[in-house]
């Protein structure tokens, strides 16, 4: 018995009164939609991604893309989608990979959430003539000062612990050496060193191109403690533990061996070409306080002179952990949410496990505050924040400072296809192939990247200006000047935000 | 009678094209040597900028008029009538304390203010060994007494809760509302007034200012926009905010900072008004990482939006505005007396014979301090 094949994805079509035969598409293209024969151009659609590469590159816009060229018998539940995994794992028997973040159509709560201006009663602040401060400091902070009284000088007794000092607090969040390219990571770090901002560097080492600016990264220790040792943690300028990832919450890393080259072989310190699973849990983790001793741990091995932060993946019961990991020695947790991206997920896992971020941050700094430890430790968000907007209403909801990771990629050229598991991103992105890696030129991507954190940083002051702040901290947790449309009261309720109108 | 009024000062504030249509009138006085002032020349000078106010809400405060009950907390309640509510008060307080003397506060009526509460005054004496976990066991018990009743006591509201001083407030007219409480018969080395123009919360006597709690007053002239933030702060340190309007945090914000954290004065001004980062870069180190240590560890605290403030407390005064000064205030002085207000005319009402007069910057802490 056969399955047949399924229809079309993605339907390509070459205008060929436009077409000037240039070439460029058959060039551009990595997955092989497009060949040559007899001086024609040949199109297989079933290889299309629609990563859109031949697009931005046919000078002629000859080429057309149309999505799901054959209907399916409409049908509310059995989808096209639901009907091809059907019958490509009854195929297949294995897990479905997939690549980017949930692509499920839950509602997203950002775009219910409205932020507040001012009119009359208090002025608005003109980011163009008057002072505003964006500046945040992520590491643990004092719960109250002291001070020595000696012949009438005050002297301050507490000792503040490292901090980072961000002029903007936006940080491109961890993407590995060999989930994304050399060159990808290089452009994200000269642009976060140019923007003066943080950098993850994902669970795969340290390349030593990137050392130059290693002071504006943040390394990264996940469980197979890919690339780890005391060199690496020395250079970052802060440590993170992964212990979980807004993808897919309770399962480790995933990197296929196709993009395992030499370079990512001895950055991560495996074998060339061997798939980089690492395990779901920590080995040196089962609990809470096995969490504070390994923060302990790291901070010693550096001298307590870097701050550590706490990665999870926003879960049922984030707000609980959370308020754990604030209790150990942690500086920062970070909270990734279930719309968080990633290289490669399995399908299952990325559409429906975890929580969305606006949730988690808002059930995370209530629980934290009404604890009276809110302002120890800091918030980093991340997991689907796609403008200034969403970076606002993040702080909002009680964010020190958000993560992006699609949108910095977005900004390098990537279309969100989703097949970063494959290898062959034509944008050189998700790749470790040196002909597509050398696509992306880092100085011209370090500054399309420094662009976005500029521009997102402007249009954030003048949303705290139009709001009457000019200190990112008088918006932090300041759920009065968000509101909820369409939002239900279970949903307000958790927020801590009231209805339009109220 | 209102001629020296806007202009003026907003001239002196950094962007004169910012227009401030809110208004509020506030005026303070101190005499260092704790020599007393009976109410009679607050009241005038603050029914001189009722052009500020919309005739919904007015108060004063003074600090020393309870001589004989000095030692006791002297907590001022508006009741909505004298069966529940006043029982339910009675009953908490005797099961927290003693109340060594009770009345109601004395009113005189007055055309144009309509009763809509019953001003009661207890002079209390809290169980110490009732509380444990504090080193403050008097305050923290009056405290939680305070933030108790007003969130669960219906028909009653705890407005003055200090030791030796006594909030008078209600909603109608500056001098409507001292003649209500006669406040010329009181004689304090401290007073503070208000005259408001509610947006926020129409003219509920609650929320009229002064506010107060324990030994700390604020009157304040604008709007917080980082309330939000203030208020999450201190309600994740035990208070409750119940007053419907954004003034009261800063009364828990010193008594948080002031009381608790044992923070100066000035201090807590730096927190609550720090100077701008860049600023800050230019500072000599030690000052540099006092002003850091500050910004960090009460960055929750910062107050951000238009507003200027006078909080006074048992041994002083402290005015201050915001860090870009988008609410007037000017301070005057003469001999042991200083005030200050949103205006110099109301000053001078006060104190014809007033010697210096000067406009402090933004976020600058101008303070006054008894001698003893």
């Amino acid at each position: 018995m056969t399955l047949g094949s399924v229809p079309l994805k993605y339907r390509i079509s070459i205008d060929r009164d436009q077409c000037m035969k240039c070439m460029r598409c058959v060039d551009n293209c990595s997955y092989g939609v497009y060949r040559i024969e007899d001086d024609k151009i040949l199109i297989d659609s079933r290889k299309c991604t629609a990563c859109h590469r031949c697009l931005s590159m046919c000078p002629r816009d000859a080429i057309m893309l149309q999505e799901r060229p054959v209907d399916y018998r409409s049908h509310p539940l059995w989808t096209a989608e639901a009907r091809e995994d059907v019958i490509n794992q009854s195929r297949t028997g294995k897990i479905i990979l997939a690549g980017m973040g949930n692509a499920v159509d839950y509602p997203i709560i950002f775009d219910r959430l409205v932020l507040d201006a001012c009119q009359v009663t208090n002025p608005s602040i003109d980011p163009l003539r008057e002072p505003m401060e964006l500046r945040t400091y992520i590491g643990k902070k004092p719960s109250r000062l002291e001070f020595t009284k000696s012949n009438g000088d005050i002297d301050l007794k507490t000792n503040l612990t490292p901090n980072l000092k961000l002029d903007t607090p936006l940080m491109i969040g961890h993407m590995s050496y060999g989930a994304i390219s050399l060159n990808a990571q290089l452009s994200l770090a000269k642009a976060v060193a140019e923007t003066g901002t943080f950098m993850g560097t994902g669970e795969g080492g340290m390349h030593e191109a990137i050392y130059p600016y290693q002071d504006h990264t943040i390394v990264q220790i996940a469980s197979g403690r890919f690339g780890v040792d005391i060199n690496y943690l020395e250079r970052g300028a802060a440590i993170e533990i992964k212990v979980g990832q807004g993808a897919k919450p309770g399962i480790g890393g995933h990197l296929p061996g196709e993009k395992v080259c030499s370079d990512v072989s001895c950055t991560r310190m495996i074998p060339l070409g061997s798939d980089a699973i690492s395990p779901a849990p920590h080995h040196d983790i089962y609990s809470i306080e096995d969490l504070a001793q390994l923060v302990r741990s790291l901070k010693e091995a550096t001298n307590w002179e870097k701050p550590v932060f706490v990665k999870i993946a926003a879960v049922h019961n984030v707000a609980a952990i959370a308020a754990g990991i604030a209790r150990s020695s942690a500086d920062a947790v970070v909270i990734d949410g279930f719309r968080g991206g990633t290289g490669a997920a399995p399908k299952v896992f990325r559409d429906n496990v975890g929580i969305p971020i606006e949730a988690a941050i808002s059930a995370v700094d209530e629980k934290l505050n009404d604890q009276g430890i809110r302002n120890e430790v800091s918030i980093i968000a991340s997991g689907g924040i796609r403008n200034s907007g969403d970076l606002a209403k993040s702080i909002a909801l009680g964010a020190d400072a958000v993560y992006i990771g699609t949108a910095s990629l977005i900004a390098l050229g990537c279309r969100v296809c989703g097949n970063c598991y494959r290898g062959l991103c034509p944008w050189g992105i998700a790749t470790q192939k040196p002909e597509l890696v050398g696509r992306i030129d880092p100085e011209i991507g370090s500054q399309n990247v420094a662009n976005l954190i500029r521009a997102w940083t402007l249009e954030l002051s003048e949303l705290m200006g139009a709001a009457g702040l000019n200190s990112i901290e008088s918006l932090r947790g300041n759920r009065e000047r968000l509101r909820g449309y369409m939002l239900d009261e279970g949903l307000l309720d958790v927020l801590k935000v009231k209805s339009v109108g109220a | 009678m209102v001629k020296f009024i806007s202009g003026k000062y907003y001239l002196i504030a950094p962007k004169p094209n910012i227009i401030v249509i809110n208004m509020c009138g506030i005026i303070g006085v101190i005499d260092r040597t704790m020599s007393r002032m009976d109410g009679s020349s607050i009241k005038e000078a603050l029914s001189l900028m009722d052009e500020r106010g919309s005739g919904e809400g007015a108060g004063y405060v003074a600090y020393g008029i309870y001589p004989d009950y000095a030692d006791c907390y002297a907590i001022h309640v508006f009741f909505d009538n004298l069966l529940e509510p006043k029982t339910r008060v009675d009953e908490i307080l005797k099961q927290w304390g003693r109340v060594v003397y009770q009345e109601e506060i004395p009113t005189y009526e007055q055309p144009d203010l309509k009763r809509e509460h019953i001003p009661w005054r207890y002079f209390f004496k809290p169980y110490t060994d009732l509380m444990v976990g504090t080193k403050n066991p008097d305050d923290d018990n009056v405290k939680r007494l305070v933030m108790n009743i007003n969130a669960n006591v219906e028909g009653a509201l705890i407005f003055s809760s200090g030791k030796d001083l006594g909030v008078f407030k209600a909603s109608g007219w500056p001098e409507d509302v001292a003649n209500f409480y006669r406040i010329e018969d009181y004689k304090g080395y401290i007073w503070l007034a208000h005259n408001r123009y509610p947006t926020n919360t129409s003219g509920w006597w609650g929320g009229a200012h002064p506010f107060n709690l324990l030994d700390w007053s604020v009157v304040h002239n604008g709007e917080i926009t980082s309330y939000g933030t203030n208020r999450r702060y201190v309600e994740g340190h035990g208070y409750q905010c119940t007053m419907l309007t954004d003034t009261e945090v800063v009364a828990y914000l010193f008594d948080l900072l002031g009381r608790r954290h044992g923070l100066t004065s000035e201090m807590v001004v730096e927190a609550l008004a720090p100077p701008f980062w860049d600023e800050i870069d230019e500072m000599p180190e030690k000052q540099q990482e006092l002003m850091r240590a500050i910004r960090l560890t009460y960055g929750p605290a910062l107050m951000n939006g238009p507003f200027a403030i006078v909080v006074a407390t048992n041994d002083g005064i402290v005015g201050f505005s915001d860090r870009i000064k988008l609410r007037p205030l000017v301070a005057g002085e003469n001999g042991s007396r200083l005030y200050i207000s949103s205006e110099e005319a109301a000053i001078r009402t006060m104190d014809p014979d007033v010697e210096t007069i000067y406009m402090p910057r933004a976020g600058e802490p101008v303070v006054g301090r008894v001698v003893e």
